[in-house]
């Protein structure tokens, strides 16, 4: 969609150039009312968005403010307490672990999922025997409930019965496989890698389709060059492929601020809150504790660094591509 | 975000000469590949398929072949299985009805707040479901949504509606304007061209956003946790999340309701193949 949306807005000022010869054409009355039901096909879209995205969006701003717990559903009194939920959920302990954990999980999930995505892209652009059904198949981890994934791999996991670490412990110098959903140490690990699998099919056919735009004929005529393999690469892929990598970039972090199903799936932010993030935290504080209001909180801190994120990359790299 | 230009290596007369790459090479690299990313779903399938598998490591193949793990896993699930049934095809419903027209208005017509809804669309994408779902949960309380199908159907649509819209509004924006005309001058209202001759020729359009507005609401896990709390009105999403949520004794059941749920995106490759192409190069929300 990011390529449509990317390609919409560049040619949206071309729109009324197209159409202006028929508006122009049909100039009498009743035009007006033309308009009227022209405006109507939009209108239930933009209700429907501004219910469920915009009127949470600012409920939840209000909420932030206010002391919304499970009293409130009962006497209606959401008292307004000022920036005390800010600084309650900012100042608990827990907190700093789950901001640092949300970028370490943002960036890790991020490096892997494009590295590998790019590479799996990179040996499909090759044409040979069933690669179109090889690369379908390849997005059925991205098609099935991220539930349903973060369950197999959860036995697949477990310690003492799972079957990576029976691969592990056939090897000579393994003792005993690692605890990856329960040592501290590695659960974050273990969900950054669970996460890889599951953003490889997403990265992999938007970076596909963003290869299958250039044109062949840049790499024959760099053949001639003498630019193939990493020069081709790096000197006719690359920078074609720019915008798109963008694209993948700029969406892959903001869907990974937001993702919940794998933590809860795997590891429910535990052992000892190792795996907590922000976004679980949120739910937890909302959900778990009934503090609606320091849910809200941390959701906005959720929206306001993927807001962040979204302008500095935008702007860097406006001004990077210009130079 | 213009591309560097490639003047220098552009502009030359292209020889033909096809690159033959040595082709079983290729295709073993990519079965390793596919191996690699669906281990996990064939392991799945190979635990589910295997007799009670409390505490053992689960062997290789199901040699000793059993469905008792998909006949606990029907006879618990049966219920939960068609409440996502329900609430991804009403999801659908709501979801065409909303976007279709919107996605028609965008691609055809000259409408003066079509960038700033555009932009409305990309914003959505960053709201954090557990943003969305903390609000919707006052309000759902009010209005007597919680614990229904209806209250997911309405949250799981929105899910749907602005990939639909793009994926739509890409495809329409193909139809030549002068078709639409010709109907407009035969006295068909705007309505009447959208219904008669932009609906039919959009089908593959809106059988692909139907197709991933079902899954995205099958699949549905955030909504179906925070807006339902009784087992009455339980998506599969969360039933196979409290099932792995307690001590697990036996994985070939659980599973089992992993392999159920994700039968429609299994079915979806299979059957609807080109469409879904169609879907993840047209738009990729998810």
């Amino acid at each position: 969609m990011a390529d449509a949306l990317v390609r919409g807005g560049t040619s949206a000022p071309a729109a009324p150039v197209t159409a202006r010869p028929g508006g122009g054409r049909r100039g009498r009355p009743g035009r007006r009312g033309q308009r009227l039901v022209e405006a109507l096909f939009l209108v239930p879209a933009a209700l429907y968005l501004l219910l469920f995205f915009g009127y949470p969006v600012v409920k939840n701003v209000v909420m932030s403010f206010q002391e919304y717990t499970t009293r409130t559903f009962f006497t209606g009194e959401a008292p307004f307490v000022g920036v005390d939920n800010y600084v309650n959920v900012v100042t608990s302990p827990v907190f700093d672990r789950a901001l640092l954990n949300t970028v370490l999980f943002t960036l890790g999930s991020i490096a892997g999922q494009f590295v590998l995505g790019l590479a799996i892209a990179l040996f499909f652009q090759r044409r040979f025997p069933l690669s179109g059904v090889m690369r379908s198949l390849i997005l059925l981890p991205w098609l099935i409930p991220m539930i349903a994934g973060s369950a197999v791999w959860r036995w697949i996991l477990d310690a003492d019965n799972g079957v990576l670490n029976r691969v592990l412990e056939a090897l000579p110098f393994v003792d005993a496989g690692p605890q990856w959903l329960t040592s501290t140490s590695l659960a974050l690990v273990a969900v950054i890698g669970v996460n890889i699998w599951l953003g490889i099919p997403f990265n992999m056919t938007i970076l596909y389709g963003g290869l299958q735009e250039i044109p062949e004929e840049l790499y024959e005529a760099g053949e001639l060059d003498g630019a193939t393999g990493w020069r081709a690469f790096r000197h006719i892929t690359w920078p074609m492929l720019r915008p798109v990598v963008t694209v993948v970039l700029v969406l892959g972090v903001v869907y990974t601020l937001k993702v919940l199903d794998v933590i809860l799936g795997l590891t429910n932010g535990g052992p000892a809150n190792s795996t907590q993030l922000i976004s679980t935290l949120s739910y937890d504080t909302s959900f778990r504790q009934f503090d609606f209001g320091g849910g809200a909180a941390l959701g906005n801190v959720l929206v306001l660094l993927s807001l962040v994120f979204a302008i500095v990359y935008l702007r860097f790299n406006r001004r990077a591509v210009d130079e | 975000m213009s591309t560097p230009t490639l003047a220098r290596t552009t502009g030359r007369p292209a020889p033909a000469r096809v690159r033959a790459p040595r082709k079983p090479g290729h295709v073993l690299v990519g079965l390793l590949i596919l191996a690699f990313m669906l281990f996990p779903l064939y392991w799945m399938l190979n635990v589910s398929l295997q007799p009670s598998s409390n505490a053992v490591a689960t062997p290789w193949l199901p040699f000793d072949l059993t469905f008792d793990g998909y006949a606990t896993a029907i006879s618990e699930q049966r219920r939960n299985l068609l409440t996502s049934l329900a609430v991804g095809l009403g999801a659908v419903v709501v979801s065409l009805l909303v976007a279709t027209p919107a996605a028609y208005a965008l691609a055809q017509f000259r409408i003066r707040w079509a960038t700033p809804l555009l932009f409305g669309i990309l914003i959505t994408q960053m709201v954090p479901g557990i943003v969305v779902a903390n609000a919707l949960y006052s309000a759902y309380s009010d209005l007597g949504l919680l614990n229904t199908v209806g209250g997911l159907v309405l949250a799981d649509a929105a899910l749907g509606i602005p990939f639909s819209i793009i994926v739509m509004r890409a495809f329409m924006g193909g139809i030549p304007r002068s078709v639409i005309e010709a109907a407009l001058v035969d006295g068909a209202g705007p309505v009447r061209a959208f219904v008669s001759v932009v609906l039919p020729m959009s089908r593959n359009a809106l059988i692909t956003a139907g197709l991933f507005t079902f899954l995205f609401a099958w699949g549905d896990f955030l909504f179906a946790l925070t807006l339902t709390t009784t087992p009455e009105v339980r998506p599969i999403t969360l039933s196979l999340y409290n099932y792995i949520g307690t001590f697990v004794s036996d994985w070939s059941p659980i599973m089992a309701t992993a392999i159920l749920s994700s039968l429609p995106a299994i079915a979806l490759l299979v059957v609807a193949q080109r469409y879904v192409a169609a879907g993840v190069t047209g738009g990729a929300v998810k």
